[in-house]
């Protein structure tokens, strides 16, 4: 019995073609209410995010809630269709005629979920869950069988002892490698790993992020990164994406954006981190209010409102990214020497 | 000296198909006008410690031990009546979702102004004047307009304030927060620590702030207790327990949890998961899953013992770090 069948799609592109290429992707929710049901408006749930991701890098995502960080996730894994933009992964198109089909796409591309209990389905075995890609992939049900005691040996589930279980008899932690192992089991290439690790103790997320660095070498995986723990993501990411309200606001190499953000969004959210030195107490808050709501977002940047050095310019245009150093692009005017941002006070200012 | 909080010994145990044992023996106490951080994982029974200090537990499956005693009254075995008084009066509680803590047919303002209401001999007018002046305070924006918004019309951060507010409606002397902003942005967790802070102040009120999230409890503690398996394993100032954990759990708990500068490291992560209530272990709780246990580690719930400030339940527990 060989498993040939079993390994994961050839690199296509070559070492330099980029693993995913993603330009001016869009997805607005419309909302309807009222009498005849007519359209409100719509929530820009993500709206002209376009980066690229290298193959073997980590992508950190992160941004608060409403951000569009989830909706990205299942746009890129067309869990939903978008409204506008291309995907481009090892330099065939999404969905286009000559490019990667969606069935292929997913076997080279998989999510794992925030919430460990929901991704499991609760009368299966986790063997049976893990051994269920493989068998839609057309393995036979023992090699498939073999695939998915690998994948549990390898999440750290001796098999014999776990595999029978059903998915309520683990705990969180376990649940989550389960959750690992299955994703792997079809041997992607890219792994959109989506707050995967935020709902475990921290005791337990060390462990898994241990395990998803150890898989990440082991299996040559490129990952997507998203969560809402600037700790974490500065710790395991490459290089780094902020978004706010559906659109990029920055991204850049993980030590360059967290030494030397430029938009003033990401600076507040990294001083908004929670200090771990009892001497050193956050004082003021970097900022205050709620996010907005992404439902029809003011014209021009859309951190405009809550931003302390706010001017007229940023009300009149969105804000192009520029780039500030190798790979480091932020969109907010302060950044461009060309946009005509008057960094003098305004008036009454501080 | 009489501390304004004493808990001694307390347990909680939850009767079902399988006995859960949430809280060992669990012993402090606090002044007046300190915030202890109550810090654990999951299942270490910190919320079911916060919530016994209110007796929120459903009476019919819960079985207390020990001595709860809150401004001079024993909770424990107060009577209903008194029990009502008491919560919301001496003492309040701040949850990490308000949309539930909130009755969603009345608007924010209705339940503030009629918890004070409740507890104080003052009319409507006054009351409400007083309610509007909470939430200016907790800084909601257009108070005047999010008095009568109902509780599934404001954002989180906002409802999150609004129940600040009706905790301190009636000016508690001591407040419980469980988890107040796990639930909230980055940014607006940190606004709304930053306001407990101050408010706390301002009121001199004692603060019991139960979190997972070591930033969090720095932030806003005075004295930290570290919670495993339902038992306080490590106890002091937040200062010194952050620079020099003693505990095998808190320096793995300290060692596992990525702070900024970790980068390139393999993180120490402590193996194992925590324990099963339902079956803890005869000794100490984290002996299964600690490098340094032995066989007397494991014979014997190790005592919480005092050295200076500190107290720690591990009889291995390294010597305190020699000055430099």
């Amino acid at each position: 019995m060989s498993l040939v069948l079993h390994k994961p799609a050839a690199d296509r592109g070559g070492p330099a073609q980029p693993l995913l290429i993603v330009g001016g992707l869009r997805k607005h929710f419309p909302i309807r209410g009222g009498l005849l049901g007519r359209n409100r408006g719509a929530v820009h749930a993500v709206d002209g995010v376009g980066f690229q991701v290298g193959k073997g890098e980590i992508l950190g995502v992160v941004g608060e809630s409403g951000c569009g960080k989830s909706t990205m996730a299942r746009l890129l894994a067309r869990l939903i269709e978008p409204d506008g933009g291309e995907v481009i992964f090892d330099g065939d198109g999404v969905g286009a005629a000559d490019g990667i089909s969606i069935r292929d796409l997913r076997r080279d591309l998989q999510l794992v979920f925030q919430d460990s209990f929901a991704s499991l389905n609760p009368r299966m075995t986790i063997e049976d869950s893990v051994a269920f890609g493989p068998r839609i992939q057309g393995l036979s049900a023992a090699e498939a069988m073999r695939v998915a005691h690998d994948m549990l040996g390898r999440v750290g589930l001796e098999p014999s002892r776990f595999g029978g279980r059903y998915p309520h008899e683990l705990s969180g932690g376990q649940r989550q490698r389960v959750n690992i192992a299955r994703t792997l089991a079809t041997r992607p290439r890219l792994v959109i790993l989506d707050e995967a690790v935020s709902a475990l103790d921290k005791s337990v997320q060390a462990q898994v992020l241990n395990l998803l660095l150890d898989l990440k070498a082991e299996l040559n995986l490129t990952y997507i990164f998203i969560s809402h723990d600037l700790n974490v993501v500065q710790y395991i990411s490459d290089r780094v994406l902020v978004m706010y309200l559906g659109q990029v606001v920055e991204i850049g190499p993980v030590d360059s954006l967290y030494r030397d953000a430029r938009h003033p969004y990401t600076r507040a959210l990294l001083s908004a981190v929670p200090s771990v030195d009892p001497e050193r107490r956050t004082r003021h808050s970097p900022l205050t209010g709620d996010p907005p709501s992404p439902v029809n977002p003011p014209p021009g940047c859309r951190f405009r409102q809550r931003c302390p050095h706010a001017r007229a310019v940023c009300a009149a245009a969105l804000p192009e990214p520029v780039e500030i150093a190798p790979g480091h692009r932020a969109a907010c005017f302060m950044a461009d020497p060309a946009s005509g941002y008057d960094s003098s006070p305004t008036e009454g200012g501080r | 000296m009489t501390s304004f909080v004493s808990v001694e010994n307390l347990s909680v145990r939850f009767h079902a198909a399988k006995p859960v044992h949430a809280v060992n023996g669990v012993s402090f106490d606090l002044a007046e006008g300190e915030v202890l951080g109550l810090l654990g994982e999951s299942g270490s029974g910190k919320s079911v410690t916060l919530r016994a200090l209110m007796r929120l537990h459903p009476d019919k499956v819960t079985r207390y031990g020990g001595a709860v005693r809150v401004d001079g009254q024993d909770v424990l075995g107060m009577a209903p009546a008194a029990l009502e008084s008491f919560r919301g009066k001496t003492c309040a509680m701040v949850f990490q979702d308000p949309i539930l803590a909130f009755d969603p047919v009345y608007s924010l303002g209705r339940q503030i102004t009629e918890t004070i209401l409740r507890h104080e001999p003052v009319d409507q007018a006054t009351a409400r004047a007083r309610a509007l002046e909470l939430l200016e305070r907790v800084q909601v924006p257009s108070a005047r307009r999010r008095y009568d918004a109902y509780p599934h019309e404001v954002s989180g951060g906002m409802r999150q304030r609004a129940m600040i507010a009706l905790a301190l409606a009636c000016r508690p002397k001591l407040l419980l927060a469980d988890e107040p902003t796990t639930a909230l942005d980055a940014t607006v967790q940190i606004q709304v620590l930053l306001l407990l802070r101050e408010l706390q102040k301002e009121m001199g009120m004692s603060v019991i702030f139960v979190t997972h999230d070591i930033g969090v409890a720095t932030e806003i503690s005075d004295r930290l207790a570290v919670m495993y398996g339902g038992r306080i394993v490590e106890q002091g100032p937040l200062a010194e327990v952050m620079r020099d954990p003693r505990h095998p759990y808190t320096r793995g708990l300290l060692a596992s949890t990525v702070t900024g500068g970790m980068r390139g490291r393999r993180l120490e992560a402590i193996p194992g998961m925590p324990p099963d209530l339902t079956l803890l272990p005869p000794g100490c709780a984290f002996a299964p899953r600690c490098g340094l246990a032995g066989d007397d580690c494991r014979a014997a719930v190790p005592p919480l013992a005092a050295t200076g400030r500190r107290q720690i339940a591990c009889i291995r527990a390294e010597a305190p770090c020699a000055p430099a």
